[in-house]
């Protein structure tokens, strides 16, 4: 701000765009490109939504970010009596068939932009819907660019959001990355997701290990599947919490590079640099809102943004102040923008990379982290003769992995009764509640969307060739039943006559089964 | 932490029995199994259902486990939906007990909730005396502060 000239970096090597990472996977970091404000959003139905991009498009945004409603998330159709009822176009927009994929992109040119699905169990229908729209509109499958977060472990371990059992899902994961290998070479085919284990209340260091040991599971998966790691390691990324004990966060993202690239280069065989570098997105902590004093929350969310910067993060989402009362309104989204607005402009932190490197209780943290990440792959190896990936098995089917969460929840629950942690607003400095939440400024979803919804699915199987549609639903199955099939054209197909994810995923359960979790508290 | 080890309400001896559940998609059950361990350090007996219930699989359980109240958590703004739907399952089964709804719930639609037969709200950030305190309180509120004779 005083016009002092600044370098790059400070320090003595590894610099940061050198092995292994830990200062961060680029030479220069912010000052050559500013993380990406990915901010995520959803709402209604596919038509509005398409409506929401067009404008991201026309005011020069090219990465679309689509979040669907939960009965879309469980594989279930709009017109689910059961478990649809009351959720259609609440979360996030409801996709059924491929018409409402359509919808949602209509207009939009899918070979020039960027587009990101958040969606797991049911992820290779939606996948297969895309690459539909695709080559409808003439695109080329290999000109697609995204991310579908298709990552199904902590699905079990956290998130909850699972349709088959572990073992037939992943390899459904493993075919999507042989085919996103073959055909689609710009696609991102899992995002392997601490997120939500940390919100499930896991601690740094646990997020951390057991986001790691997850993407080495889908890295020994996509191995004995046939897959050269140099292949498809560089479209892994990763999406990492930044919650409120800061100097935490920041050990945790740079423990994170060093680990992957050490364990990649190591034990997995990588040889190129960029199967080396761990990427990753950063949201804030959710689950660190409080009710209580809402708009405190936005200097919450500021102090997680500044540690997801000054971790070297990728790309970062801020969380709207109003989250831990109602879906974010309008308002309070622009605000969580604003913030992180203000970290890469006016703080000066984006000027040089990893400007903490070399704090002796920074260096400290990141051993720290390390370490204790390094005793839960030792666990997990143990637990599975050797193997991460049937450790991780073994670690969902015996409880390890909910457990260890659900006792991390409980002790951090404990300490803000007892009081010896402080939670502003909560615990302490309660004073200045003013008890005025009268909703008037919360977001409401109106019951119209599900109407709607409810009549563009039947609208769509009253116009398709049932008889057709029963056919591929067959070889859905079939695929299914051979362990050599590859699920993906079979599921393009059937997504293609409008069968709907709900039929595509009662016909993959039909062979492989639903999981049911044990009830573990 | 606890306020104190007696879980059971005045006039009756045996411990509170409360079925914890998540009704339909939404998948956040860390503060169901927060209040779960907390009721359960309240001298409680809780049978924790989980995930993806029902408004059938909850009354089930009531019924087999002979419990005294019913703890729901919600977090994905279906509250108004769903609050009606299992009231009436209550008095569908011919069952008198209360239920107490946690999580994500606006302040404005508490009144409407207890309108619709809720006896409790609790919100994010209740501590552990207040989650118990909610609990006895609808369990006391359902027996009329009559004496419970087994």
């Amino acid at each position: 701000m005083s016009g002092v000239p600044v370098d790059p970096v400070y320090g003595d090597g590894p610099l940061p765009g050198e092995f292994p990472y830990t200062r961060g996977i680029y030479p220069e970091m912010y000052r050559s490109r500013l993380w990406t404000m990915r901010m995520f959003a959803g709402f209604g139905t596919a038509v509005d939504t398409n409506g929401r991009f067009k404008e991201i498009l026309r005011h020069g945004g090219t990465g679309l970010s689509t979040a669907f409603d939960m009965p879309t998330l469980m594989g279930r159709d709009s017109d689910d009596e059961v478990w649809s009822a009351g959720e259609v176009g609440r979360a996030g927009v409801a996709i059924d068939t491929l018409a409402d994929m359509e919808d949602l992109f209509a207009d939009i040119d899918l070979g020039s932009v960027s587009t990101s699905m958040t969606i797991n169990g049911p992820a290779i229908v939606a996948l297969a819907q895309y690459i539909a729209v695709a080559d409808k509109t003439g695109v080329d499958r290999a000109a697609l660019s995204g991310t579908i977060q298709n990552d199904i472990l902590k699905e079990y371990q956290a998130q909850k959001e699972y349709i088959f059992p572990p073992r037939p899902s992943m390899r459904i994961v493993t075919d999507m990355m042989r085919f996103t290998t073959a055909e689609m070479p710009r696609w991102h085919p899992v995002s392997i997701s601490g997120y939500h284990i940390r919100e499930a209340g896991s601690t740094a260091a646990q997020e951390l290990g057991f986001t790691l040991a997850n993407g080495f599971a889908y890295v020994e998966a996509a191995q004995a599947a046939g897959l050269d790691v140099d292949d498809f390691a560089a479209r892994l990324s990763f999406f990492f919490n930044s919650h409120s004990d800061f100097f935490e966060e920041i050990g945790k993202y740079r423990a994170a590079r060093r680990i992957w690239a050490t364990w990649m280069r190591q034990r997995y065989g990588a040889a190129s640099e960029r199967s080396l570098m761990c990427r990753f997105h950063t949201q804030t902590a959710g689950v660190s809102l409080t009710a209580q004093q809402p708009e405190i929350n936005i200097a919450r969310v500021a102090l997680q943004a500044l540690a997801g910067a000054l971790g070297g993060t990728q790309s970062l989402h801020t969380d709207a102040y109003d989250e831990a009362l109602a879906l974010p309104t309008e308002k309070a989204a622009r605000i969580a923008l604003r913030t992180q607005q203000i970290v890469a402009h006016e703080t000066g932190v984006a000027n040089v990379a990893d400007p903490l490197g070399g704090s002796a209780y920074v260096e400290w943290m990141t051993d720290e982290m390390e370490r204790r990440a390094t005793e839960i792959f030792d666990h997990l190896l143990d637990l599975g003769g050797g193997s991460i990936l049937e450790g991780v098995y073994e670690g969902i089917d015996n409880g390890y992995f909910v457990g260890q969460i659900a006792d991390s929840a409980y002790r951090f629950e404990r300490e803000v009764n007892d009081g010896t942690r402080i939670i502003v607003g909560v615990n302490a400095f309660t004073e200045g509640e003013d008890g005025d939440q009268d909703g008037a400024n919360l977001l409401r979803i109106e019951q119209d969307t599900e109407d709607f919804q409810l009549k563009r699915l039947a609208a769509v199987k009253q116009g398709r060739d049932d008889e057709a549609v029963n056919r591929s639903l067959e070889a859905v199955r079939h695929a299914a039943e051979d362990p050599g099939a590859n699920l993906m054209p079979p599921i393009i197909e059937a997504v293609s006559g409008y069968a709907t994810e709900g039929e595509i995923c009662d016909a993959l359960a039909s062979v492989f089964g639903r999981y049911v979790e044990q009830a573990i508290v | 932490m606890t306020d104190s080890p007696q879980a059971a309400v005045a006039g009756r001896t045996a411990p509170i029995r409360v079925v914890l559940a998540k009704l339909g998609l939404d998948g956040h059950d860390r503060g169901l199994k927060v209040v779960a361990r907390m009721l359960r350090d309240a001298g409680m007996e809780v049978i924790y259902l989980g995930l993806r219930q029902t408004t059938d699989t909850v009354i089930a359980a009531v019924e087999q486990e002979d419990a005294d109240v019913i703890g729901l958590s919600m977090h994905n703004a279906g509250h108004l939906a769903l609050a009606p739907r299992i009231v009436q399952a209550v008095s569908d089964a011919g069952l008198d007990v209360p239920v107490v709804i946690g999580g994500i719930v606006p302040e404005a639609d508490v009144s409407a909730l207890k309108e619709m037969g809720i006896s409790a709200v609790l919100h994010p950030g209740a501590s552990a005396v207040a989650v118990g305190e909610a609990v006895r309180e609808a369990v006391r509120g359902s027996l009329g502060d009559q004496p419970v004779h087994d």
